[in-house]
């Protein structure tokens, strides 16, 4: 039974915990700071008890497993502490939690810097008890969006954190925070709508009883939605599961190929709106602009939390909707998202180097960092003939280790920026330079975190950059060689920043007496992060061992919705034999592998 | 001799069902009896009225619960007085919905102390007077009674509009929206009576039978301009209790100038009255099965959706971007309340576009809009609540002046901030279950144009209501504020219960969801 609630009372532990403060009066800051951060460490606590080494009880199957026992099995592809009962049963709503190899790694993600980020959270001394309510509530809506597998339900959480987030900028930000908190709100909200509307689009287009049987039982639906799918009868039985709904999309004959508008389908509809409710929250240019307003003036904890877990969400977004849901759109619009992502890549470096404020410049470069998500996520480098899912793997994989390592970098660097900030009170880089000289110990943890986020090999940056670059070569020669001299440009502001802010020969800037050294609460926050950085940098084997076997179903799985796809064509022409027909359907085929090649040659 | 018999007979078995299923408003006429009497009997009782308005209203929506469950659904649908009233399960709920409302109204005007003991009374007597006439229109099967229903329900609420006599913008809103009722209640007539002229009949199921009749004929008899000038001018009458854009010009003024609590009374049951005669209007004119509303003449529904659909489209868009510049909050919650309307119209015009194609869908729609409803409900108590507390306690009723509220009212402002993002729409709240409900029933009928438009007027909706939280929350404190509300107080309490509803309808939602759906008649 534990392996059953267990992911549950990982989601709804931070929420319990912002009930109890409730109850504790506004005065007793210490004691509300310190159950704070009890919480959020008993949340990594138990998400590090999923990987426990050790084997558990053997089961016949991984779900039967993963009942008796809370550990995640490594190598296994599937989702696993799979829980489903109806929620709303008038819309085949599920209350359906699980998690596999993808979300695994983003869920200890979030609670580690959940984790540090309440350490963190000394610096905030203004109205500290709804503070940390709101702290807990953000961490609960982002650990439930991490491990919803309904798409109503990864709605509600997705939509969850957005109120607490408005008010911990609103409140505890810096001079601009009302503006920052209506545009991050406003920016997010139109995200979420866009996505409404494609979930909708996606719910009454789909039909259970469609799947074969055997394709149901994989999507663990809930004995119930089951059962109502064996009865017989011809109304469609629609669905929210995002695991139906992928096995529905990937189908030849899927129901999500039905034209929709503008000679488009619903797919392809779905697909973009989807992905431009995801990007605004990667955020990928041109629907950045939110971004460095927001981190700017938020509270130094909640731009760790904003760039290390919420930037994610978008990521994790498309790689576990908009892609296997939607596999024709996303083919047709491969082009479009690789684009987007070098875009973002080159902006997003390019803005950072002209950048006066520290804090505004890191901001900057997650845009740059994220631009290789959308890039490696994007890379559809199959080409139909040749079935080659290799690159197209190192892509996917690429990309979702590189959220893992831009989580954590920068965190880093905004955990960095901050301790300068709560001493100096203010971030203009050209004011500072001699930090080195009073605050070494410091100095040399944020020369790694930065160094770190610069991409150099042995630091986590370097892994998730160069696979996204190796994939992209397959797809686009020139998309690759515009990114891999992204790394230049990232150099440049990164070095040039290391040598303004912790090099030269003393600080000149204002409130020169007050640059302590660390305290132990900061150091410690900044070793681990910085120890994080080597360790996945040295042993990027750590994540991929759980991550790989999902992603590469993931691709797996498209894959062979492209065959079939492609075969379907050949054998329905076949069946019509004539030899004009048979033509026609190798050009079809063609078409297919030329309009890959063309896209990636012109970019 | 026999058959004049027979008929006197079923005229008189018919009045005994009719009478015993309409005890609940017979309950709420002998209130207002009561309430006139204990003026002149107990002069002296100063708390009688609210007392005998409580237990009345109480008493009524118990008998309507008591009725209810212990019919069978089969049963559910009576015409009632010789089939001028219908008296449904769609009814059924409706007026169940109004008389809980009576009843949290009565409580929310004890907690107010508004209006003063002396006038409490005739306040009553005009409310339950209004109430009764909205009872009649969500029944109504019948021209001629829907006629009287709207106009039972709309003279009583002139007056309530100028109820505090002493202010003079109250004065002014209560003219303009007497004088605008009047044209707005001749042009509804002028529509009734085409609608009944060209049909040959006043009883509806005999009107839509006529109606099929007609598409038989080429060009309809020629008949064509007077039903869809009826129809026009109907829609207009209903609009105008909507408030739907453009009828709605007496509602910001009246809201603005008029007591927070007749301002709850008139954009909450006033509107849901008017949407129960807007759906069984529609679904009863238009086809009760598929085969018929199939058959009906080519462009008669794509016009009534359409007509609708643009109603809606139009009003929804103009209630969110005019309550950008109110600065005053009664008159911004007037603008939400239009916004409202314009989303609660949606459903029903997906329900008329979906009539040809599957019933269960049309009944989806409709239960969709009555579960709206009921978290709309909720929602404008606590909002209007909060206004009427505010603009007792507080000074003035600009939104300026609410700035940091939080510090001295913390509860009451989280009560209230946690109603306004309903309002917008936010999950786990139950302003998002609503919304999602109207906007399956949307895509379900296929109204993409609509649901985008829907979904564009959440984003609108967003600056105004967060600007209201963002001044109670996030701006520093006025010297002069001196309000506060602990929630232990009995109107906290009231704030308190009713919020509760607003948040588990977000989350449990499944069984009001069944409640509605029995209503609506879907499987």
């Amino acid at each position: 039974m534990a392996g059953l609630i267990f992911l549950s009372a990982i989601v709804f532990l931070p929420a319990l915990g912002a009930l109890i403060l409730l109850f504790f009066p506004a005065s007793a800051e210490t004691a509300i700071r310190r159950i704070t951060l009890g919480i959020t460490l008993v949340v990594f606590l138990m998400t590090l008890r999923l990987v426990f080494p050790g084997d558990g009880p053997a089961g016949e199957t991984l779900l039967e497993r993963s009942i008796h026992d809370v550990r995640f099995v490594a190598g296994e592809p599937g989702y696993q502490h799979a829980l489903a009962v109806p929620w709303i049963r008038s819309f085949n709503i599920e209350y359906f939690l699980g998690i596999d190899g993808i979300s695994l790694p983003l869920v200890l993600l979030t609670s580690f810097l959940s984790l540090l980020a309440a350490a963190a959270s000394w610096s905030v001394t203004k109205h500290v008890k709804a503070y940390s309510v709101l702290f807990l509530l953000l961490e609960t809506g982002m650990l439930g969006v991490f491990l919803a597998l309904d798409f109503f339900l990864f709605y509600v959480f997705w939509e969850v954190m957005l109120l607490p987030m408005y008010f911990l900028i609103g409140i505890w930000g810096g001079p601009r925070k009302e503006y920052a908190a209506i545009k991050f709100f406003l920016f997010t909200l139109v995200g979420s709508v866009l996505m409404l509307i494609a979930l909708l689009m996606l719910y009454f287009a789909s039909d259970v009883r469609k799947l074969p049987e055997e394709a149901r039982r994989q999507s663990l639906l809930s004995s119930e939605v089951m059962v109502k799918s064996l009865a017989p009868g011809d109304k469609p039985l629609h669905t929210f599961n995002l695991v139906a709904l992928a096995k529905l999309g990937q189908m030849p004959d899927s129901p999500f190929n039905e034209p929709a508008w503008l000679g488009k389908s619903i797919a392809w509809w779905a697909f973009l709106l989807l992905l431009v409710g995801f990007l605004i929250k990667v955020p990928s240019v041109p629907v950045h602009t939110w971004l460095p307003d927001a981190h700017v003036e938020a509270p130094t904890p909640i731009s760790m939390i904003l760039a290390g877990i919420l930037l994610k969400m978008g990521g994790y977004g498309i790689i576990r909707i908009c892609y296997p849901i939607c596999p024709q759109g996303a083919y047709e619009l491969a082009w479009f998202v690789c684009g987007l992502g070098v875009v973002s890549m080159v902006y997003g470096a390019l803005a950072a180097m002209a950048q006066q404020d520290f804090k505004r410049l890191v901001a900057y470069s997650s845009v740059s960092h994220m631009g290789y998500v959308v890039l490696g996520l994007g890379a559809w480098s199959l080409v139909p003939g040749v079935w080659d899912t290799q690159y197209w793997k190192m892509g996917m994989n690429g990309a979702m280790f590189q959220m893992i390592a831009h989580g954590i970098s920068s965190a880093g660097m905004f955990f960095m920026v901050g301790v300068l900030y709560d001493r100096v009170h203010h971030r203009d880089l050209d004011k500072f330079g001699g930090i080195f000289g009073k605050m070494p110990a410091y100095t040399a943890l944020a020369i790694v975190i930065f160094f770190a986020a610069l991409g150099l090999p042995g630091l986590c940056g370097f892994i998730g950059e160069v696979l996204v670059i190796f994939a992209a070569f397959s797809y686009s020669r020139v998309l690759a060689i515009i990114g891999a001299s992204v790394v230049i440009l990232t150099a440049g502001y990164i070095l040039w920043t290391v040598r303004r802010v912790y090099l030269g020969a003393e600080y000149r800037g204002p409130h020169a007496e007050a640059l302590t050294p660390l305290t132990l609460r900061e150091f410690t926050v900044g070793a681990t992060l910085a120890v994080a950085a080597v360790v996945f940098g040295v042993f990027p084997q750590t994540v991929f061992h759980y991550m790989a076997p999902s992603v590469n179903r993931t691709v797996d799985e498209m894959a062979q919705w492209m065959k079939a796809v492609s075969v379907n064509v050949v054998e329905s022409a076949a069946e019509e034999t004539p030899e004009k027909v048979r033509h026609e359907s190798t050009v079809v085929l063609d078409n297919l592998s030329s309009e890959v090649l063309e896209a990636g040659s012109q970019r | 001799m026999n058959e004049l018999l027979e008929l006197i007979t079923q005229i008189e078995q018919n009045l005994a069902v009719s009478v015993r299923l309409w005890i609940p408003e017979i309950c709420l006429v002998v209130t207002a009896i009561a309430l006139l009497l204990q003026r002149m009997v107990f002069p002296a009782w100063r708390r009688g009225a609210s007392f005998i308005m409580f237990v009345g209203s109480v008493a009524a929506l118990a008998v309507l619960i008591w009725q209810v469950a212990g019919q069978s659904n089969a049963a559910g649908s009576v015409g009632a007085f010789l089939d001028v009233l219908r008296l449904d399960q769609l009814a059924a709920f409706l007026r169940g919905l109004i008389l809980l409302f009576a009843v949290l109204f009565s409580v929310l005007t004890w907690l107010t102390h508004w209006p003063r003991i002396e006038d409490r009374g005739e306040f009553y007597v005009l409310f339950l007077g209004s109430v009764i006439g909205m009872c009649t229109m969500v029944a109504a099967e019948n021209l001629l009674l829907v006629f009287l229903g709207m106009e039972m329900a709309s003279l009583p609420s002139y007056i309530l509009a100028g109820f505090e006599k002493r202010e003079r913008r109250a004065g002014e809103a209560a003219m303009k929206f007497a004088v605008f009722g009047a044209a707005m209640a001749g042009v509804m007539l002028y529509g009734l009576s085409l609608l009944g002229g060209s049909l040959g009949s006043l009883d509806l199921p005999t009107m839509r039978a006529n109606l099929t009749a007609l598409a038989s004929h080429r060009d309809l008899h020629g008949h064509g301009l007077s039903l869809i000038l009826g129809t026009l001018m109907v829609v207009a009458g209903i609009g105008f209790k909507l408030s739907a854009v453009p009828f709605h010009f007496w509602l910001p003024d009246v809201f603005e100038g008029a007591a927070a609590e007749v301002g709850v009374f008139l954009s909450v049951i006033s509107k849901a009255a008017a949407l129960g005669l807007l759906t069984r209007l529609c679904l009863t004119l238009l086809g009760t099965d598929q085969a018929s509303a199939a058959g009906l003449p080519g462009p008669l529904i794509p016009f009534v959706v359409g007509t609708l659909s643009l109603l809606a489209a139009v009003t929804c868009t103009y209630g969110n971007l005019a309550a950008y510049g109110q600065t005053n909050f009664k008159r911004l919650l007037g603008y939400s309340t239009i916004a409202h309307a314009g989303y609660l119209v949606m459903p029903v015009a997906a329900a008329v576009a979906a009539l040809p194609v599957s019933q269960e869908t049309a009944r989806w729609a409709v239960a969709s809009m009555l579960f709206y409803l009921v978290v709309y409900m909720f929602m404008n108590i606590v909002a209007f609540a909060g206004a009427a507390f505010l603009s007792r306690g507080a000074p003035g009723e600009k939104i300026e002046n609410y700035s940091g509220l939080v510090r001295t009212a913390p509860g009451f402002v989280i009560c209230l901030a946690i109603t306004l993002f309903s309002l917008v729409g936010l999950p786990p709240l139950g302003g998002f279950a609503g919304k999602f409900a109207i906007f399956a029933s949307l895509a379900s009928a296929q109204l993409w144009a609509l649901l985008v438009v829907a979904a564009v007027n959440t984003v609108f909706s967003l600056f105004y209501y967060v600007r209201v939280v963002k001044v109670m929350v996030l701006d520093p404190a006025a010297q002069s504020l001196s309000f506060s509300l602990p929630l232990s107080s009995p109107q906290g309490m009231f704030l308190v219960l009713t919020t509760a509803p607003v948040v588990l309808l977000g989350i449990l939602w499944q069984p009001v969801f069944d409640l509605v759906c029995r209503a609506a008649g879907c499987q």
